[in-house]
């Protein structure tokens, strides 16, 4: 005891010594890769157009529900470029133009952009207004983006390639050139919907055709060269329509009625409309329910879908209708594809088991297949969701098909000749939850990486090394040392290391698909696919949690996480509880549930195979009790009394405390399933506040002392306790962009609230404050991020709290004996006394998230991890954020690490922890701990991934990377040298002095 | 030492004492050489030898005192290292201050060794053990004060609670923003 506490400020003393010599932990470039890998992603495709029709780089140009607009490599798959829109500018829709540009058009419609195909620079940008841009518009912004259609023309107006885009409720037509509006025409007819703009091929006309009211067929015809209206015609079905159509041919669209059970054909040849009615029932014998039509634009044909049976029918002459085919399984139709004058052909994509079916048709030779082909397909990635196909001409001058796919996890791949040439994980592109697991020990057999190939290659990989090392090795040694230090076999080994670096990161993506990373390389482990159960048709992933993590008596067991998803997208949707293998990724059980998850508790305590008790909050308010054993509840039972929760109903501005009743009453009765009863509840007046950011400690959060050493040897103990949270409210004015209020206006206010008992600790109000606010709450503190109004910036502030209850245990014998109470036990409904010390600074950059480094003890210092609007993460030591930093610190306080009190926070480039990287579209920063108490692991994701380890009070449990091995040998070396001549030496004198 | 005590144990017959016993007045067994008179020689030499050892415990005695003093002059030293060293805990200072608290501490180990030269039936060790104690000691606690004033001692309560874990609590709750 007195060695350690005499220990422990040497150690501090040694690690201050050390962080004051280099505040910055920065990383030389040949270290770059060796800790840190970065993986590009794009997201579900939406739309894909194909570029390549020139000779040279063949690419396809995407665009995704990330909103990114992508080129990627045909042959490869690779990136060539990709650019990542903001979130409040999704991607409408993209295509190519003159063969050289991108044309894009987002933000509802109303940004026309322009980029160079080949290196995706922007080549201009055009703003497009609509006559209701008003507010009334901005209402509807599903009907805005249901009525957006790009259509490229070929049409020469005065030699100028022209684009039109309807948005807004007005036609534009736009130069591809240069992005100038030529003309725009506005449409009188109140409430017209938009659903098609046609262009008949050769021709000058522009058909808009659309609906008004719900039962108005409205279609316009207008002169593509000046816009000029020729011709309005408009015609009632009385029935009404629902809102979809597809285009037959040119002047020919089908639509269903209102019911979904009779077919319209509406063509409007020569500016006539007629209408067409064919009931389903007619064409189709056992049909029953309402059909859907499936967007698509084959010419001749369209499906639709009843049920789950698509069934494609094609229109022959006169409005007459033939059923072609009925196909059972889930299937994708690409758009049409012209590959001749008169030819169009489509692809049709199948999933049958663990096989896809690819068709590959002519538009108006349903019989003809141009391409069948079946290719295994990994079950763990769904079903088709989109096809995108393009072709090619083969050497003997026949067409070759190439089909883009995306699947149900949203990977996308392109099939060529049957077989599957590049493939892309694009679901890691929008994660949900991440946690992280240990991967298996190491047994003799198991998971043993194979070492290097032979003798010679391991011999020759020394010799470099050496070469390295006595500082002998020329440019091309160094160049293949370093390619050897990144491509290690020992960082991507399946198994447990000695330091806790190799770890699996098993994440949840939008797609309901759990992957494993491996954190030596970020490869993928394993990928598993939620599975759909008669119960549950489209399970959302919504969690992750710790299931089980053996460790002393349960080691022969697997660890396994427990994944919430809900059954559908309304929050009291039934729930669905998968467990997982996280070595294997095989699905170990899942159940369905019968009542909702809306909260999801997991308790402190595990049953004798390691599972951890996990208490599930449903829409009613009852809490059930998971794993369903006795032996659970029999843990559950004892410590009854003792579990609390808190609701946070941000739409009213209320927070809630419960606490557990009896067991359930009525209808579920159930020895699982709790009643609870309503403790407290803080009631934020809705006038003037509303919840923006609520934020506790992580759970498994170490911390090692309770205590926080001042220079003058004086003693602040911390307020740590796991039932805090901290919550900022903004006035509801100022709950919209920044800049949208005045100071006078807004402000924000942070409270410091303990869950268990519903009392506000701490209160702070920052008058001309704003959110958004982020925040991160660690040990006692809590630091939050806003924007200042009065001094336009943002600014940080940190709350530090400490429990003056316990400031009087200062009698050195009482704690030298040991007879004190520090220790032991207490309840949260004995009157804390605490007191808090705040400070703000001021700091440059908007933040995406805030994160908090953390280690296996505790007792390494800490870092802020800060996603910075730049898609960077920055690293910032907590001792900037030290309310106890002043203008001019006293040498004492100098000495204990206090950094002068300055304005704003300094950013050092070379804190950035992605170093020259950039993680597009940032949204989370994990933190894990690595068994070695310096070092933490970093894992931010957003569109890319990253992931690296950092010390964040240097690696001082550890030798450095740098540390020079050579060095110490020499010495070794020289000093038995040395101790063998001297030895020798003096054993002479000695017998020489004998001999005298 | 044993001198030719004749057949000692094992079989051994006889022996011949070489050593030089003509300054020792001892071994009266052994009868001296024939007109040798022992008793005129010591007669002669007493006086003298007398004087000369009571010069010598004379000068053991003052010998012994000024050992016991020389620590003092250490200490007088080491106050002007330490102040030289100043109150900042940095390699020198850590040194001296050890070593500050390891020379008292060896020189009261070997405080035997140290008079072990001026032991005499005559001389009283005593004081001059006692002063060399107390000034190692003085030494020592020199040391010991700027070890604290060093903050090295565990003399404060943040030494003892620094390593304390947080307390436990009893209540134990989740939830948050409902899913």
């Amino acid at each position: 005891m007195a060695i350690r506490s005499f220990f422990v400020p040497f150690l501090l003393l040694v690690l201050w010594f050390y962080s004051s010599l280099s505040p910055v932990l920065s990383l030389y470039e040949d270290q770059v890769g060796l800790m840190d890998w970065h993986q590009q992603y794009i997201g579900k495709v939406k739309q894909a157009v194909f570029s390549t029709q020139k000779t040279g780089r063949r690419r396809v140009i995407v665009s995704t529900e990330e909103n990114v607009i992508a080129s990627l490599d045909l042959r490869h798959g690779e990136i060539f470029w990709r650019h990542l829109l903001g979130s409040n500018d999704v991607i409408d829709g993209i295509d190519i133009g003159l063969g050289k540009y991108v044309i894009t058009l987002s933000s509802g419609g109303s940004i026309l952009r322009s980029w160079n195909l080949p290196d995706g620079q922007m080549v201009w940008e055009s703003f497009l207004q609509g006559p209701k841009h008003s507010k009334s518009l901005l209402l509807l912004p599903k009907h805005e983006i249901d009525c957006i259609n790009v259509v490229q023309t070929n049409l020469k107006i005065e030699k100028d390639n022209v684009i039109v885009v309807f948005s807004n409720d007005r036609l534009h037509a736009v130069s591809c050139i240069d992005g100038e509006v030529l003309w725009k025409k506005d449409f009188e007819t109140e409430s017209f919907e938009t659903q098609q703009v046609i262009q008949p091929p050769g021709s000058d006309l522009i058909y808009v055709v659309g609906f008004a009211a719900s039962s108005q067929f409205e279609m316009y015809q207008i002169n593509a060269r000046n816009g000029e209206l020729l011709k309005h015609e408009s015609a009632i079905f009385s029935s009404g329509f629902l809102r979809e159509l597809s285009l037959v041919s040119s002047e020919t669209v089908v639509a269903l009625d209102s019911t979904g059970s009779i077919l319209l054909t509406i063509s409007f040849q020569n500016g006539e409309i007629s209408f067409q009615q064919t009931p389903i029932s007619n064409i189709v014998e056992d049909s029953s329910g309402p059909a859907v039509i499936i967007p698509s634009s084959v010419p001749g044909i369209f499906a639709i879908k009843i049920n789950s049976v698509t069934i494609f029918i094609r229109v022959i002459g006169k409005g007459k209708l033939e059923v072609v085919e009925k196909l059972n399984q889930e299937t994708a139709v690409s758009n049409a594809l012209p590959i001749s004058e008169s030819q169009q052909a489509f692809a049709l994509v199948q999933h049958a088991g663990s096989e896809i079916h690819l068709v590959a048709k002519l538009a108006h030779d349903w019989d003809a297949n141009l391409l069948k082909e079946s290719i295994k397909m990994d079950q763990q990635r769904g079903i088709p969701h989109k096809v995108f196909i393009n072709n090619y001409i083969r050497t003997d001058r026949s067409h070759g098909f190439r089909l883009l796919i995306v699947m149900e996890d949203h990977s996308l791949l392109l099939l060529q000749q049957g077989a599957i040439v590049w493939s892309r994980e694009d679901g890691l592109a929008s994660i949900i939850d991440v946690t992280a697991s240990e991967l298996p020990v190491e047994r003799d057999g198991v998971s043993v990486a194979k070492v290097e190939h032979n003798l010679f290659e391991w011999l020759k990989g020394h010799m470099l090394k050496l070469k390295g090392t006595l500082m002998l090795a020329s440019p091309e040694d160094v160049a293949a040392i370093q390619s050897m230090r990144l491509k290690s076999s020992e960082k991507s080994k399946m198994a447990r290391d000695h330091n806790g670096f190799r770890k699996l990161l098993i994440v949840l993506t939008r797609a309901g698909k759990l992957f494993a990373l491996h954190t030596g390389d970020g490869h993928i482990v394993w990928s598993h696919l939620l599975h759909k159960s008669e119960a549950c048709q489209s399970p959302v992933g919504l969690n992750l949690y710790q299931w089980q993590v053996p460790h002393h008596h349960a080691l022969d067991e697997n660890p396994s996480v427990l994944v919430i998803s809900r059954c559908g997208p309304s929050s009291d949707a039934p729930g669905v509880l998968s467990f997982v293998d996280t070595y294997t990724g095989k699905e170990l059980n899942s159940l369905s549930l019968d009542h909702a998850v809306v909260q999801v508790i997991p308790l402190p305590h595990t049953d004798s195979t390691e599972q951890r008790l996990h208490l599930l909050i449903d829409s009613d308010k009852h809490a059930h009790l998971y794993p369903k054993t006795s032996e659970a509840l029999g843990i559950f039972k004892r410590e009854f009394s003792n579990i609390y929760w808190y609701s946070v109903e941000d739409h009213n501005s209320i927070i809630k405390g419960h606490a557990l009743k009896c067991k359930c009453t009525g209808e579920v009765a159930d020895e699982f399933c709790f009643d609870a009863r309503d403790l407290w509840s803080v009631v934020f007046p809705s006038e003037s506040e509303k919840i923006t950011a609520t934020v506790t400690r992580k759970l498994n959060e170490m911390v090692h002392t309770q205590a926080k050493v001042m220079a003058d040897q004086d003693v602040m103990y911390k307020y740590i306790s796991r039932n805090l949270l901290f919550v900022a409210t903004v006035a509801p004015k100022g709950s919209g962009e920044i800049g949208s209020v005045t100071p006078e206006e807004s402000w924000l206010v942070a409270y410091l609230i303990d869950i268990v008992t519903g009392r506000i600790l701490y209160r702070v109000t920052h008058h001309g404050a704003q959110g958004p606010v982020h925040a991160v709450f660690s040990e006692n503190w809590v630091v939050y991020h806003f924007f200042n109004l009065r001094a336009h910036r943002y600014e940080m502030s940190v709350i530090e709290i400490y429990d003056q209850s316990r400031a009087d245990n200062k009698d050195v014998w009482k704690l030298v004996l040991g007879k004190h109470n520090l220790t032991s036990r207490i309840s949260l409904f004995s009157r804390p006394e605490v007191i808090t010390k705040s400070q703000s600074y001021f700091f440059t950059h908007s933040v995406k998230a805030i994160a908090v480094t953390s280690t296996a003890k505790g007792i390494t210092s800490k870092q802020l991890l800060i996603g910075t609007i730049g898609d960077q993460v920055l690293a910032l030591d907590k001792r900037f954020l030290d309310p106890r930093r002043s203008v001019n610190p006293t040498q004492a306080e100098k000495e204990e690490g206090i950094i002068p009190l300055t304005d704003s926070l300094p950013i050092i480039p070379q804190s950035y922890v992605t170093h020259a990287l950039r993680v597009e579209g940032l949204r989370g920063i994990i933190t894990v701990p690595a068994k070695l108490e310096s070092t933490t692991l970093v894992f931010a994701h957003g569109v890319d991934l990253f992931f690296t380890q950092l010390a964040p009070s240097r690696t001082y449990d550890s030798l450095t990377e740098d540390f020079s091995y050579a060095l110490l040998l020499i010495t070794i070396v020289a000093l038995v040298a040395a101790i063998f001549v001297t030895w020798r030496l003096s054993e002479r004198k000695e017998l020489q002095d004998k001999w005298r | 030492m044993e001198k030719g005590k004749g057949v000692m144990g094992s079989g051994r017959r006889w022996a011949v004492d070489f050593s030089d016993n003509s300054t020792a007045p001892s071994s009266r067994d052994i009868p001296d050489p024939l007109g040798f008179n022992r008793a005129s020689v010591d007669q002669d030499d007493s006086t003298v030898s007398r004087q000369k050892k009571d010069a010598e415990s004379n000068w053991k005695a003052q010998k012994a005192w000024e050992v016991a003093q020389a620590p003092f002059k250490n200490l007088l030293m080491m106050g002007f290292m330490m102040w030289m060293a100043g109150n900042t805990v940095h390699l020198f200072s850590i040194g001296i201050t050890f070593s500050a608290l390891w020379q008292p501490i060896s020189a009261l180990q070997g405080v035997g060794k140290v008079f072990e030269p001026y032991k005499d039936s005559k001389v009283e060790l005593l004081g001059p053990k006692l002063l060399f104690i107390a000034l190692n000691l003085g030494g020592l606690a020199l040391g010991v004060w700027k070890l604290n004033t060093l903050g090295l001692l565990p003399t404060h309560a943040s030494d003892w609670v620094s390593s304390l874990p947080p307390a436990q609590e009893v209540e134990y709750s989740g939830g948050g923003i409902p899913l």
